[in-house]
């Protein structure tokens, strides 16, 4: 092997690409480590949650080392009206007790701290490198183009992100398109921990994660809430193609929630620190492209669109991760290039990645539903409102406001044709 | 500075941005975008980088968060080319 062939050339140092990058090197690979941004993560945003499994399967106690904001703890699902908020919260100290579920987390310091790990086991890590090509030989592809400049090697890693541009550059599959992602806004709000602490009812290195819907004018979408140590991620990810026919701004739609007496409660007196957003592969199983390999080159992480969201569980880095650690065992494996790309396929299926996409393969059909996003959270918050009003009048009969609530709100057909949806989607 | 309602603008002076002067990352068609009816970028651009000026689209790369919105979006093909900014520009997530 010549001196200047890597391996395998990872790009792009999120958490998929890390991952693989680290299992890769600690077995003696020789690996580069590209990102485009100045450092690691600093081109990335998420909502801010990471599944603490995926962690541990790279290699125990590695959460452990990482810089993890705050464990969740509590698990709070919040429905929105115009003034209105009914929020239900999940708590359980025992929950996740011996390996926690899940941190919140910070991508500038996450994959920072993932990026330096792989590099410690030998990984060349190389910030500020923006892949423009690859390098084909024989209908193979052989290495990466960056400006002038040419890097071979026996294996090209896509971990480059939603946008994919080199899965579109290998012929692999065609751009995202608007249906199968999600818009994700947010804002990092500066609060000090003791104050968050306090609001959130938790310790100081325990934290919240919260979604909510009510709050995107009628947009299928929803939002987030996560707390981190000295700050809060506040943000909602909208269906963009529902979004452009609706005709409002998403950042001013994002504005009005924020400033929902309900939402102002809990960020009051904080300082908005960073604006960012990001698409998120939005539609689970049936938006992974057919291929994501062809010989020289595997598609790992959001590149290759894994993502699942059953509106309760977001999940994009624990998945990312294990792809990394798919692609790597493929690589280590391999006795010829051309075994790569069929290896990886079946560690997917060995590491239950794909099986676990399987399971949620309908789910997104529930954010089809039109009523989920305004009439159901509205309907919620006034059966709140009857059910707790005391006014020294009689009452009315409980189960008859009720139902004149629900009326109100949603005929029986929407009813049905809505009923129908979710049992067809779960 | 407390919590308030904030314009696009005001919440882009937020984040750390390098522009690379005279290199646009993304080119956008105004002749093309003139024969479109849909205009999502109009709204689906999170930093609102996208404005109608005398019944035209206008676009401003400097502030663009690198999302990929506008490309997925845009329905004519007026966003005729969307790459990330060079190294080292674009902007640089601090806290997210």
């Amino acid at each position: 092997m010549a001196d200047d062939k890597f391996d395998a050339i990872v790009v792009g140092a999120g958490p998929a690409g890390s991952a693989c990058a680290y299992v890769l090197a600690r077995e003696g690979k020789n690996v580069l480590l590209l990102e485009r941004g100045d450092s690691p993560g600093s081109k990335n945003v998420s909502g801010g949650r990471l599944y603490t499994y995926a962690l541990e399967m790279v290699e125990p106690g590695m959460y452990q080392r990482a810089p993890l904001q705050r464990r969740i703890v509590r698990e709070q699902i919040m429905l929105l009206g115009e003034r209105a908020a009914t929020t239900i919260d999940y708590f359980d100290p025992k929950f996740g007790e011996n390996i926690p579920q899940s941190y919140s987390v910070v991508r500038a310091k996450l994959d920072d701290w993932f990026a330096h790990e792989a590099e410690a086991k030998g990984a060349t890590l190389a910030c500020g490198v923006l892949v423009d090509g690859l390098v084909e030989e024989n209908g193979r592809i052989v290495g990466i183009r960056s400006g002038d400049e040419e890097m071979r090697c026996d294996v090209v890693v896509a971990a480059d992100g939603i946008n994919s541009f080199l899965a579109q550059k290998a012929g692999l599959f065609s751009d995202i398109e608007g249906h199968a992602v999600g818009t994700g806004v947010k804002e990092t709000i500066e609060l000090p921990d003791s104050v968050i602490s306090a609001r959130f009812a938790v310790k100081d290195d325990e934290g919240v994660a919260r979604v909510a819907i009510g709050c995107t004018d009628g947009i299928s979408g929803g939002a987030f809430l996560y707390t981190n140590r000295g700050s809060i991620s506040l943000g909602i990810v909208f269906n963009p193609v529902q979004a452009a026919k609706h005709g409002r701004h998403i950042q001013e739609i994002f504005q009005e929630f924020k400033m929902h007496p309900a939402i102002v409660a809990l960020i009051d007196g904080g300082t908005t620190i960073e604006y960012g957003a990001h698409m998120v592969p939005e539609i689970g199983y049936r938006g992974i492209p057919e291929r994501l390999h062809r010989e020289g080159m595997v598609v790992i992480g959001d590149a290759a669109r894994f993502g699942i969201n059953t509106g309760l569980i977001i999940r994009g880095m624990d998945l990312a991760i294990v792809s990394g650690l798919a692609a790597a065992r493929a690589i280590l494996k391999a006795r010829q290039s051309n075994e790569v790309g069929p290896l990886y396929i079946n560690q997917l299926e060995e590491l239950m990645l794909l099986a676990e996409e399987r399971a949620y393969k309908n789910f997104h059909g529930i954010f089809e539903i039109p009523h989920l996003f305004r009439e159901v959270p509205k309907l919620a918050n006034e059966a709140m409102e009857f059910l707790f009003t005391v006014d020294g009048k009689v009452p009315t009969p409980m189960v008859h406001g009720l139902v004149d609530i629900v009326r109100h709100n949603l005929s029986l057909g929407q009813m049905v044709a809505d009923g129908w949806k979710v049992y067809r989607s779960i | 500075m407390s919590i308030k309602r904030l314009t696009p603008e005001e919440a882009l002076s937020a984040d750390k941005f390098n522009v690379d002067e005279g290199h646009p990352h993304i080119i956008v068609d105004k002749t093309i975008c003139a024969r479109c009816t849909d205009r999502a970028c109009l709204v689906i651009c999170p930093a609102r980088l996208y404005r109608l000026k005398d019944g035209q689209i206008s676009f401003e790369y400097a502030g663009c968060l690198e999302c990929g919105t506008c490309r997925v979006m845009c329905s004519e093909g007026g966003v005729t080319s969307w790459n990330y900014p060079r190294a080292t520009f674009g902007i640089t997530y601090r806290t997210s």
